[in-house]
């Protein structure tokens, strides 16, 4: 019997790691159990790619070892999915797409080294959008994941199949990426916490590159607690990433404590408009209203640039992309066209069709931006624009401690509803992009539901303030349970 | 402002990606709709704005020109479809 009363799959990081500690249950066992409900229940969800159950059961036998001889780290026995981005020595990495269908890394990405050298155990590789490019995990080339709020509804994207699988209580923490929200946005359409720290704190190494000026790595977990727990375990310098910011790590779990007394707040006017969701908006404006029952105050701030973030965003990522995917000529590793009638034949029918519809659509924008004609029209406004946004948000830093606003504008939309217009689906990252543009820690905490489904709260803080950002939070989940909900059907 | 088929194959052969016949209308479309849409940046008044280089006003660390990693050849090529005597195939450039 376990120190929770909770069921092993329901618990946090934080509380298995006790219950290991205290030998209530081994590692190997809770391997064992979270592996049997993977393969029983994500036959509905579609969120788990790979799993890695050989792998996974050395992994956790190791870990009870090395707790048994007392040289156990910290994360030691504890499960963990991967975003199938992050290349896994000897595990096929897909990345969502056609293209990578038969790629087998010869290395670790430093996330997947740094968590197993913890001791994390990988349960498996997560679905996701193609190249990690969409809102809705509708372009992965496995197809769909499904929302286990409901299974008519998308979980997100691009880190979709991560956080289907934490809020189905498969793990209790998953990677993700986030180059616009990919992180976030589908933490909030789950339930789930999500979070992106600062460009350059975790290594890009072995992380597939979309825009490698936004991209960066986090965690969906199900309390900020964990989400703090592993991502000092990810963080800090790596000389194999050139953006890699050589900074120490301090010790979020420590900084979790600092309570809200005295924290500005800020909030953005224009992020409650028209465009927000009224049941979202409400939900919102009662979690900023814990806030300041818990000795915060708030602050109306403005961010004049905020309506161009999005346009902005679809010039600079799309020309990175389409300068970052150029690798894939199939020659080197990946799908290759078959007969091809010369050289340029290759290239160009491997890639049309080891590519996916948006990924096309992306590189192709990205080409266009950046083309003989259009290249100060789009690329170089859209870094000028860029430089304005990330001005707005230091002024707005000057003043406050955080920025606090709805994560996404609706809560999760049915599969399907988006898939006509592209810019329909992008306008879904109109409040998590100006992160990404200006190279900002953000998370998104539940904070409620609208008509049955979660909503997210979207917190901002300035460069390196992860620790400030994830205190805020944990001290909101303090006084809340709604990180601790789960769909009826994966209780 | 909206882009026709030769744009369209003009950008896609640049790319390096074959556009299907059948879908060149969509693309036409849709990418249409994405310039339109990021057309609104010419509203901004950028005027003396320098453009932003990196997120965090860094310059990219170099690293000396060493040796750092063991050849892992055989390992690295079992992911490309065609290889012989350690080298990768590519249909014939030269005549």
């Amino acid at each position: 019997m376990s120190i929770s009363d909770k069921p092993i799959y329901d618990q946090t990081m934080a509380e298995l790691s006790k219950g290991l500690a205290a030998g209530d249950f081994s590692s190997v066992e809770l391997t064992m159990a979270l592996l049997d409900r993977i393969e029983e229940k994500d036959g509905a969800l579609n969120a788990v790619l790979t799993v890695t159950r050989d792998e996974a059961l050395a992994a956790a036998a190791a870990a009870d070892a090395a707790r048994a001889s007392g040289d156990a780290g910290p994360l030691a026995g504890l499960p963990i999915l991967h975003k199938d981005i992050f290349c896994t020595r000897g595990v096929r990495t897909s990345c969502g797409s056609k293209m990578l269908d038969n790629f087998i890394p010869p290395y670790d990405a430093t996330v997947v080294e740094r968590l197993a050298a913890a001791g994390a155990v990988m349960l498996g590789k997560t679905n996701m959008d193609e190249f990690a490019m969409g809102s809705s995990n509708e372009t992965s080339f496995y197809g769909d994941v499904m929302n286990p709020w409901d299974l008519e509804r998308s979980p997100g994207g691009s880190s979709g199949g991560s956080s289907a699988s934490v809020a189905a209580r498969f793990a209790p923490v998953a990677t993700g990426t986030d180059t616009g929200g990919s992180i976030r946005q589908p933490a909030a359409l789950t339930g789930t916490v999500g979070i992106k720290p600062t460009y350059g704190r975790v290594s890009r190494y072995g992380m597939i590159a979309f825009a490698s000026s936004l991209d960066q790595a986090g965690v969906i977990a199900r309390s900020v607690e964990d989400a703090a727990l592993v991502l000092g375990a990810m963080a800090g310098f790596d000389e194999r990433d050139s953006t890699s910011i050589d900074q120490p790590v301090p010790d979020y779990v420590a900084e979790l404590d600092t309570p809200l007394d005295g924290v500005r707040v800020g909030i953005v006017r224009q992020h409650f408009d028209a465009g927000l969701d009224a049941g979202t908006g409400d939900q919102v404006r009662a979690a900023l209203k814990t806030l300041e029952d818990r000795g915060a105050t708030l602050v109306d701030v403005d961010l004049p640039n905020l309506d161009q973030s999005v346009p902005t965003y679809y010039v600079v990522a799309p020309a990175e992309c389409s300068s970052n995917l150029s690798r894939f000529d199939g020659i080197r590793f990946g799908y290759r066209a078959e007969n091809p009638e010369d050289l340029l034949d290759l290239y160009c029918r491997t890639r049309g069709e080891g590519f996916g519809a948006e990924v096309k659509r992306r590189i192709l924008t990205g080409t266009y931006v950046l083309s003989a004609g259009y290249y100060d029209a789009y690329y170089l406004k859209a870094q000028q624009v860029r430089q304005l946004i990330a001005d707005d948000f230091r002024k707005v830093f000057a003043d406050v401690d955080v920025i606090a606003g709805p994560t996404a504008p609706t809560p999760a939309f049915k599969l399907g509803e988006k898939t006509d217009d592209p810019v329909t689906m992008y306008l879904n990252d109109i409040y998590t992009i100006g992160a990404n543009l200006a190279g900002l820690p953000a998370m998104s905490v539940p904070c409620g539901f609208a008509e049955d489904l979660p909503v997210g709260l979207h917190l901002v803080a300035p460069h390196f303030a992860e620790g400030a950002l994830m205190a805020v939070g944990h001290q909101y989940q303090l006084e809340t349970d709604w990180h601790t909900r789960c769909s009826e059907d994966y209780r | 402002m909206s882009l026709d088929k030769d744009q369209v194959q003009h950008i896609a052969m640049l790319a390096r990606l074959k556009v299907a016949d059948e879908d060149i209308a969509e693309a036409c479309d849709k990418l249409s709709r994405i310039v339109d849409f990021v057309d609104q940046l010419s509203q901004a008044d950028t005027s003396g704005v320098v453009p932003m280089a990196h997120p965090l006003d860094q310059t990219q660390r170099l690293r000396p020109d060493a040796v750092t990693e063991a050849n892992d050849r055989d390992n690295v090529q079992q992911n490309a479809a065609h290889v012989a005597d350690g080298m990768y195939l590519v249909p014939k450039v030269i005549e």
